[in-house]
């Protein structure tokens, strides 16, 4: 028998059924005004940089610009339009569709309240320059999405993972990766305690104690009337109580049971 | 003997002695201060912090990597568990943010009873962080107060919706039940009650000798470098810039009810407590001109959006349509225009933003939280250098983080 085929650059849960002829709706592009805050700030950036593509979404301005000049842009609407704080900084992965990221830069201009998402689009192997210079707040988003996306940042005074351990292989939040985790992920604490040759000794299903297998119908929800492993479950079910005991008859030491009668219930909050 | 597969702690690649006179010293992740799992590297000369590198990273959930792979709606009670203090804030950020992905009006008495519960949470967070705060720095009865009020404030959430900490009270669309009989009293005899009690802490620690020696002039973030770094909400305007997302970006009824922001340019620890003081009175402010607004609200608590929300539980169970379309609704998810928004809120921490990608499948593409105790972490290594080991705690804990929040 032949595996069905599954394709390995997006591994992500996809929707069970989409009909055929259905059309997503799209949020609209709005043209940027002739006039206002943001017809300005979109004048000064295309004065020195190429501005690939602008419009309006959901009353934000978004900016997509060249890779190379992220740093020359960022410059001027700090510098010239006072935008003054960078929000957030990350990438979407578009490594199955396009071959590469999305990075964002979320800016906020303290003064008039207004937020302009400056885009670019990476290639898989290309590097995006630091924009730590200029908002010191990039330090450590850089280093997320490094760390979680995989996008290279060059320049940048200490680009180390930040939320994975420094021996981590691969990017999580990359398209390719499964949530479970991939063979590296499943195996780390077991590969590092231990060593690889624990694996077999260990085994998939003592790796983790925290593991559901959800195909087994046997053991679970039977709580107070377990059965053994491969034993059938109804006899179980007939007997009052299976000897498995989760706490003492007489009660735990120091604890007390509470008893209604000795309780006190208010009726309300004081 | 270690061998080279096997378990090798990163601090030991660390080099704690030294030939000059620098110590370096390992602060955490299982520290009582550190407000969760915070590891903090300190290089010390003397006293004196010289650097400080946080590491942070131990309670990675990998949230964004989950809600690529849920629908919208199963997501939402996950968002409970980032900052779970104020779990509502981050269910309302959610939630907002998928509505106006969508475009989705939500009904008068859903905006009223949400701005309630928002409000009640800030009341929440804000006291738990006073309590921990002063418990850090050493005044313990302080803790027991606040607590006594949260409890109260916890138990009317409680009423409400079930939980004490991870609500999930906000939905996409509306909130799913009305106020319980009763409940507004409550809410009016708590809020009306809260500016006594926030007197009593006021007294315990504004003018104390020793809360002042230790708060004052510790922490001192200038207003480039709060900018600089992304700082939002209190840690902003306690450096003298008056912005708060509530008035400047107004959602839900904000723009309808009065309120005032506090601002300080004190810059440091002793100023940004003022402002948590002084915003929980503001809160309480809020709610009572909501309890007022509740009355003249229609019944609906739901957006009116077939494609997207469930019909009302009357209608489900008695017409087939509404029936049909709830259960392609559970069983598949709710499918958003393709598009991405990113829209910031104010929780209690600061700027809580939602950035989502949607390509108009039932799971969002990319999903960024935008945490602001991610921020306001990363500043500690710019923040700590120079000042000495004992104000560290104070001043993490004037940064108010949260650890569900910035590991994520």
């Amino acid at each position: 028998m032949m595996r069905p085929y599954t394709p390995k650059d997006n591994v992500q849960a996809k929707a069970y059924y989409t009909d055929r002829f259905w059309v997503a709706p799209k949020v609209p592009h709005e043209p940027v005004p002739q006039e206002g805050v943001y017809a300005e700030d979109l004048a000064a950036v295309s004065a020195k940089c190429k501005v690939e593509d602008a419009y309006i979404e959901r009353d934000q301005l978004v900016i997509h610009i060249d890779p190379n000049e992220n740093i020359a842009a960022l410059k001027i609407l700090k510098e010239e339009r006072w935008y003054e704080m960078l929000s957030e900084l990350s990438a979407v992965d578009f490594l199955a569709e396009r071959g590469g990221f999305e990075v964002f830069y979320q800016i906020l201009n303290l003064n008039t309240a207004k937020r302009i998402r400056v885009k670019c689009f990476v290639k898989e192997e290309q590097a995006i320059e630091s924009v730590n210079p200029l908002y010191r707040s990039a330090d450590w988003a850089e280093r997320e999405m490094w760390d979680l996306m995989g996008v290279k940042v060059n320049n940048h005074p200490y680009l180390k993972r930040l939320i994975m351990p420094d021996d981590w292989e691969g990017h999580p939040l990359r398209k390719s990766y499964p949530l479970q985790g991939d063979e590296f992920a499943q195996w780390y604490e077991v590969d590092k305690i231990f060593g690889k040759e624990a694996r077999d000794i260990i085994g998939p299903e003592n790796r983790d104690p925290a593991r559901v297998d959800r195909y087994d119908t046997e053991r679970f929800a039977r709580l107070g009337h377990e059965v053994p492993r491969g034993a059938p479950a109804e006899e179980a079910m007939k007997s009052e109580e299976t000897p498995i005991q989760y706490q003492e008859d007489e009660g735990v030491f120091m604890i007390e049971k509470l008893s209604e009668e000795r309780s006190k219930v208010l009726e309300r909050r004081k | 003997m270690q061998q080279t597969n096997k378990l090798r702690p990163f601090f030991e690649n660390l080099e704690f002695e030294r030939d000059d006179n620098h110590m370096v010293i390992n602060f955490g992740p299982q520290h009582p201060s550190a407000h969760g799992q915070l590891r903090l590297i300190l290089e010390l000369d003397g006293e004196q912090v010289v650097r400080a590198v946080p590491d942070i990273g131990y309670l990675h959930r990998g949230m964004e990597k989950m809600a690529e792979n849920m629908i919208y709606n199963e997501f939402l009670p996950t968002t409970d568990r980032t900052d779970y203090i104020a779990a509502t804030a981050n269910n309302y950020g959610f939630a907002l943010a998928v509505e106006r992905l969508i475009g989705l009006e939500v009904p008068r008495r859903a905006q009223v009873i949400r701005t309630m519960l928002l409000e009640l949470n800030r009341i929440i967070s804000h006291l738990f962080w006073l309590a921990t705060h002063a418990l850090d720095v050493g005044a313990m009865s302080v803790f027991l107060y606040c607590f006594r009020e949260r409890e109260f404030a916890m138990d009317l959430m409680e009423d409400y919706c079930g939980a004490r900490l991870t609500h999930s009270a906000v939905r996409i669309g509306g909130v799913p039940l009305d106020l319980p009989e009763g409940w507004l009293g409550a809410l009016a005899k708590f809020v009306n009650e809260l500016p006594g009690n926030i007197k009593d802490y006021e007294d315990l620690l504004t003018e104390n000798r020793i809360w002042r020696m230790r708060l004052e002039g510790v922490g001192v973030i200038p207003p480039e470098m709060a900018k600089s770094w992304g700082c939002t909400g209190i840690m902003l305007r306690g450096s003298g810039i008056e912005y708060d997302i509530r008035k400047e970006e107004p959602y839900e009824l904000y723009d309808e009810l009065e309120f005032d922001i506090p601002v300080t340019d004190a810059c440091d620890s002793y100023g940004r407590y003022k402002l948590y003081i002084e915003e929980m009175r503001q809160s309480a402010r809020i709610i009572q001109q909501l309890i007022a607004m509740y009355d003249d609200t229609p019944p609906e608590l739901m957006a009116h959006a077939p494609q997207y929300i469930s019909a009302p539980k009357e209608d489900i169970m008695t017409q087939n349509y509404s029936l049909m379309q709830h259960f392609v609704l559970v069983t598949q998810g709710m499918r958003p225009p393709v598009g991405e928004v990113y829209v910031p809120t104010e929780s209690p921490k600061g700027e809580l933003g939602f950035y989502i990608n949607s390509q108009g499948e039932p799971y969002p593409y990319r999903l960024k939280m935008r945490a602001p105790s991610f921020w306001h972490c990363g500043i500690l290594q710019d923040l700590l250098p120079g000042t000495y080991i004992a104000d560290i705690v104070t001043i993490i804990g004037s940064t108010n983080i949260v650890f569900g929040e910035i590991d994520r």
